[in-house]
């Protein structure tokens, strides 16, 4: 029964929706009926799934080149202290500008298209992953690294064997926020710079024709995605390795 | 001579912690350094486990100077010193990644017996109790067969009673593998129960005070008036009356 009443609250919301819709006859919001009949259209015309791709295809590169860059270059700095008194402020300055404020910059750099989409959504993820990292890596037990030590593991054996462990679920949770923006940034990007995906489907729908309910129907498949990526990460919260990190002492 | 501590000199910044400390250790002697707190206990620990170098003086072990940790000196930290995200068997194999496996195996199941964890062999440490918990981390330094261990107010968090058996235990563990130990607390009823010294340092910045021999066989009456004695004679060594 608990589990039920999420899908109660949607159910009752879209049905007050509906209900609001057809009451007031109001052109300004069209009814989830309309929305759902939007989706059957993008479906029938094989746009649907090609658009999920494309913007998911995005997200995958960019989301992964920060990945595969924020994680080392977060965990270098964490464990070299000059070079974080070196390179710190310059993050702390770029991380609080909008993705999106790149824009112009990354049009100028990769043109109209898919690489600039990418660039904006590496920019969006790299720079939280790699103070998540980084802080990870400074909240890391000193006992654990002197026990690591102490039972004589180089350098590279203590990286493998206790450091990464050790931050693994900082980690994971950092991921998980970082994915969230990714995806709210390849939405964005994707109504300026390229013409496939979720983002492009509702500039496209506006300018074509004033299409409300596809801009609606993107809106609803832009958030049931983003809901599926945010569970599927939460499944790697609940692994044994980095379980431990989050029991409540 | 097995450790051999001369002439030491410690301070952090302008705080003096340690004032020439010298100090001789027998092999397979249990030596506790007893001192109140903030004394520089456990910066005297930590010079000896290679995890800080002395402002001055050295230390040498076997004869040869300490530079850094070493495999064969193992630092049993308080409890928190296991790694949370291996379970029991992984702690205890932790440190034996230059042996075959067939030895890895027989070492994890002879620890795992010895310190009382059968059953709990895939069990994480936060599923454990403080007192287990504590028995891991010993469990894990002994599998490497260190000659020397450092404790470092081992059973501090852990209630009385609990103590009490660690206690126990670690004398069965000693007497069974003849260790060298220097064991540092700040509770003198644990410290003349368990050491063969007794190393008395006194307010930072600490010298040794005093150095008081327990030559009383193990198991040790507590009632013993030997036993009583020595006890009364180290707190009055602190300046504590023995009276609460
Ligand atoms: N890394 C450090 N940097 C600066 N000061 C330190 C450092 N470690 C210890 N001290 C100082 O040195 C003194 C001795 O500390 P130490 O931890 O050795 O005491 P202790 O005898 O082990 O005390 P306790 O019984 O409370 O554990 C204290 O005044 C402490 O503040
Ligand atoms: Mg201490």
């Amino acid at each position: 029964m608990r589990r039920l009443v999420p899908f109660l609250g949607v159910a009752l919301a879209v049905f007050a929706w509906h209900l609001a819709v057809v009451m007031t006859g109001t052109r300004l919001v069209p009814s989830p009926w309309a929305a759902v009949r939007a989706i059957g259209e993008l479906a029938q015309k094989g746009l649907l799934l090609k658009y999920i791709v494309a913007s998911l295809f995005r997200v995958t590169w960019g989301y992964f080149l920060a990945l595969l860059l924020a994680i080392p270059f977060g965990i270098a700095l964490g464990t070299w202290r000059r070079g974080e008194l070196a390179v710190n402020p310059l993050i702390q300055v770029l991380r609080p500008i909008s993705p999106l404020a790149w824009i112009p910059i990354a049009i100028l750099w990769f043109g109209v298209g898919d690489l600039s989409a990418v660039f904006l959504i590496f920019l969006a993820s790299f720079f939280p992953l790699t103070v998540t990292a980084m802080q990870a890596v400074h909240n890391i037990e000193t006992i654990h690294l002197s026990a690591g030590t102490n039972f004589g593991l180089s350098r590279p054996q203590l990286l493998v064997r206790v450091i990464l462990p050790a931050i693994l679920p900082q980690l994971v949770v950092g991921m998980r926020l970082a994915l969230g923006v990714a995806w709210l940034v390849v939405v964005a990007a994707e109504m300026i710079a390229v013409n496939s995906g979720l983002g492009f489907l509702i500039v496209d729908a506006r300018n074509a024709g004033d299409r409300y309910d596809l801009v609606v129907a993107g809106m609803i498949l832009i958030g049931a995605i983003g809901v599926v990526l945010d569970l599927l990460m939460r499944r790697l919260e609940t692994l044994d390795f980095v379980r431990w990190g989050y029991a409540s002492e | 001579m097995k450790v051999r501590f001369s002439n030491i000199n410690h301070h952090f910044g302008s705080t003096r912690v340690l004032d020439r400390i010298d100090l001789d250790v027998k092999e397979g002697e249990f030596v506790c350094i007893l001192g109140p707190s903030g004394c520089g206990k456990s910066t005297l620990l930590n010079i000896v486990g290679g995890f800080v170098k002395p402002s001055e003086g050295e230390v040498r072990i076997d004869d040869e100077p300490v530079t850094g940790p070493d495999p064969r000196r193992i630092f049993v930290f308080q409890e928190r010193g296991v790694f949370p995200w291996l379970d029991v068997e992984q702690n205890i194999s932790f440190g034996l990644f230059k042996l075959p496996e067939g030895e890895q195996r027989r070492r994890i199941d002879h620890y795992v017996q010895m310190v009382g964890l059968k059953g709990f062999e895939h069990a994480y440490p936060r599923e454990l109790s403080g007192g287990m918990k504590q028995r891991l981390e010993v469990a894990r330094a002994l599998a490497v067969n260190p000659d020397v261990l450092y404790l470092d107010e081992p059973f501090g968090a852990l209630d009385s009673i609990t103590r009490l058996q660690m206690r126990r235990e670690l004398l069965r563990i000693w007497e069974a593998e003849r260790k060298t130990i220097l064991f540092v607390t700040h509770d003198i009823e644990e410290s003349v129960q368990l050491a063969d010294r007794v190393v008395v340092m006194s307010q930072r910045p600490a010298r040794i005070q005093k150095i008081v021999p327990i030559d009383i066989p193990h198991p040790r009456d507590l009632s013993d008036p030997r036993y009583i004695a020595l006890r009364d004679s180290i707190f009055g060594e602190i300046g504590l009356a023995h009276q609460v």
